[in-house]
């Protein structure tokens, strides 16, 4: 399996995690004192949060079980948006914006390779997008439990449900991570790769909505069902965008000849 | 340090780059000692940046070959070259946001070196910048930012250091800072291919330079380049032109040929200045000329750049 050759890869030295973790080190730092990404992770998270709290404390509780599990669906999805869309605008930009400010090519003339490279750059935009992810989710989850009407409350708590966001989270986040580099690392503009970016990570939540809205009826084995198909995606989408990474292209806007 | 050319560190062979319908460089054959300073002119657009980035393993060649630091120049041996070699881009393209010190623990961190802390110190020790290493990037000149640059070229101790453009937009005294940085690294031995503009820094820096437009249109010494594109001369100025020049110049040994130069004085073509110029002193003190100077005419590497890029503009305009 791809995942395996790739954890093998790293194992027998072919992608070195020392390199990964610099480039995820330089930039966590860079991201840190970058207005842009901090206000981003910060007004994002707070927006997506806030709205579908509102959206569960006014759903009326005298509707049928069906209508009140469509509005807590539509809820919880509303919520998958941020590891979507906050890792997508942030890996769009990584290679388009090296490009522009002139750093990529001093660090294509190191001995980094692509992949170690674009690994490093979709861990930085992983890991504080999961991290945040998965805050909202548990503050969310905990002004249910503690403040909502037991209704609704029960009907946001089922297992499956809370299953699949725990699993969809990082699995979405990858695939908009993959996605928004393919196209930063085709782009030629910060702005353009921004907006292809965020609609290139959007079609995954498509599969996701079908649970929430109960097109299918969420359950433990359909939760890890549709996991499994997006680490699928995730790993496929990684396999063909690491060779999309041309130095020369990337240096020259020229293909190789 | 002396370069020695029995132990070349670079060699190309033929080599040869086009993108679509335009060719970068053509044909292009030179090798460099190691321990080298090696200039590489030519004017924009003249394939000097895609040589370098061909060389460091970022541009494929369509065709020839080369050996860069011992290495044959392939996709297999890309990692490998690029941890023999360092190269300064002509944008020193740092982080603006990082210190200059997080910049080039980023790049020790690339290069996966130890003692990452050490080398840091000796690089910025090395550009003078140790009382700058926690400053913000952003923040500095233009010339300091190249000095980072520079410092980071210097932290894997590269066996090839290619320089492009190292001076281009830089003050006198700045770019006076970059070359006492390349004399001190020639002086430890490290081999240098740079690329300028500047003809008198390349002059004056370069053990060899090579001039290249699309094709190598010459390489060699700098005073062999002159040699080989110039007559020797001497230029003769007196107080007030000669009555008649033919009977003072004409016959003398060593003396080719003569003529006036538009400033008032003569400029004779040479075999060997040392044998000619007693020789034309002598004959302008016998017929009593007012001499005010005798003495070798000087051409500047610039004047052979500029005769071969003359010369491709005039092919071109045929």
């Amino acid at each position: 399996m791809s995942a395996i050759r790739a954890f093998q890869a790293v194992r027998s030295g072919r992608i070195d995690s020392h390199r990964v973790r610099a480039v995820l080190r330089k930039e966590v730092t860079d991201y840190r004192r970058n207005r842009f990404v901090l206000g981003t992770m910060t007004v994002l998270p707070i927006l997506f949060l806030v709205n579908p709290i509102i959206n569960i404390f006014t759903a009326p509780t005298t509707v049928s079980h069906t209508a009140l599990d469509a509005r807590v669906g539509s809820t919880m999805l509303f919520m998958l948006l941020v590891p979507v869309i906050l890792p997508a605008t942030i890996s769009a930009t990584s290679i388009v914006n090296e490009r522009e400010q002139g750093t990529l090519e001093p660090v294509l003339t190191t001995p980094v390779r692509s992949e170690e490279l674009l690994i490093g750059k979709a861990l930085a935009a992983l890991i504080p997008a999961v991290a945040i992810a998965y805050t909202m989710l548990g503050i969310f989850l905990l002004m249910v439990k503690l403040f909502a009407h037991q209704q609704v409350a029960d009907a946001t708590l089922e297992g499956p449900r809370i299953l699949a966001q725990v699993l969809f989270i990082p699995l979405l986040a990858g695939w908009a991570i993959w996605a928004g580099l393919a196209v930063s690392v085709r782009a030629n503009d910060v702005r353009v790769a921004q907006q292809l970016g965020t609609l290139a990570s959007l079609p995954p939540l498509a599969i996701t909505a079908l649970m929430a809205f109960n097109v299918i009826t969420p359950s433990f084995r359909v939760a890890v069902l549709f996991a499994v198909g997006l680490l699928l995606l995730d790993v496929m989408a990684y396999r063909l965008i690491a060779p999309m990474f041309d130095r020369e292209r990337l240096i020259t806007a020229r293909g190789a000849k | 340090m002396t370069a020695t050319m029995d132990d070349p560190v670079l060699v190309v062979d033929k080599l040869t780059k086009t993108f679509s319908s335009r060719t970068a460089y053509s044909d292009v054959t030179f090798s460099v000692g190691r321990g080298e300073v090696f200039g590489f002119l030519g004017p924009n657009g003249a394939g000097k940046t895609t040589t370098v980035r061909s060389l460091g393993t970022l541009i494929t060649p369509t065709s020839g070959k080369a050996t860069v630091a011992g290495l044959a120049l392939n996709a297999e041996n890309a990692v490998e070259i690029r941890k023999r070699i360092a190269i300064m881009t002509e944008a020193p393209g740092l982080y603006g946001r990082l210190s200059v010190t997080e910049n080039l623990k980023y790049f020790v961190g690339l290069y996966h070196l130890p003692d990452g802390e050490q080398r840091i110190k000796k690089a910025l020790e090395a550009v003078n910048l140790t009382d700058r290493a926690q400053d913000i990037c952003s923040s500095l000149s233009k010339g300091l930012r190249q000095r980072v640059g520079l410092a980071r070229t210097l932290l894997n101790d590269p066996e090839i250091l290619f320089l492009d453009e190292p001076t281009s937009g830089l003050d006198p005294v700045a770019a006076r800072g970059v070359h006492d940085l390349i004399t001190g690294l020639r002086d430890r031995g490290v081999t240098i291919f740079f690329t300028t503009h500047r003809l008198a820094e390349a002059e004056a820096l370069c053990d060899r330079v090579a001039i290249l437009n699309t094709t190598l249109r010459t390489i060699g010494r700098p005073s062999e380049l002159r040699e080989q594109l110039f007559n020797r001369g001497l230029v003769v100025i007196t107080a007030a032109p000669l009555a008649d020049p033919a009977r003072v110049f004409t016959g003398l040994p060593g003396v080719q040929s003569w003529e006036s130069d538009p400033t008032g004085g003569y400029r004779l073509a040479v075999s060997d200045p040392a044998v000619a110029a007693p020789e034309v002193v002598r004959a302008l003190v016998h017929a009593e000329a007012d001499v005010l100077s005798v003495g070798e005419s000087r051409h500047s590497l610039e004047d052979v750049y500029l005769e071969l890029v003359n010369e491709d503009v005039e092919a071109n305009q045929r």
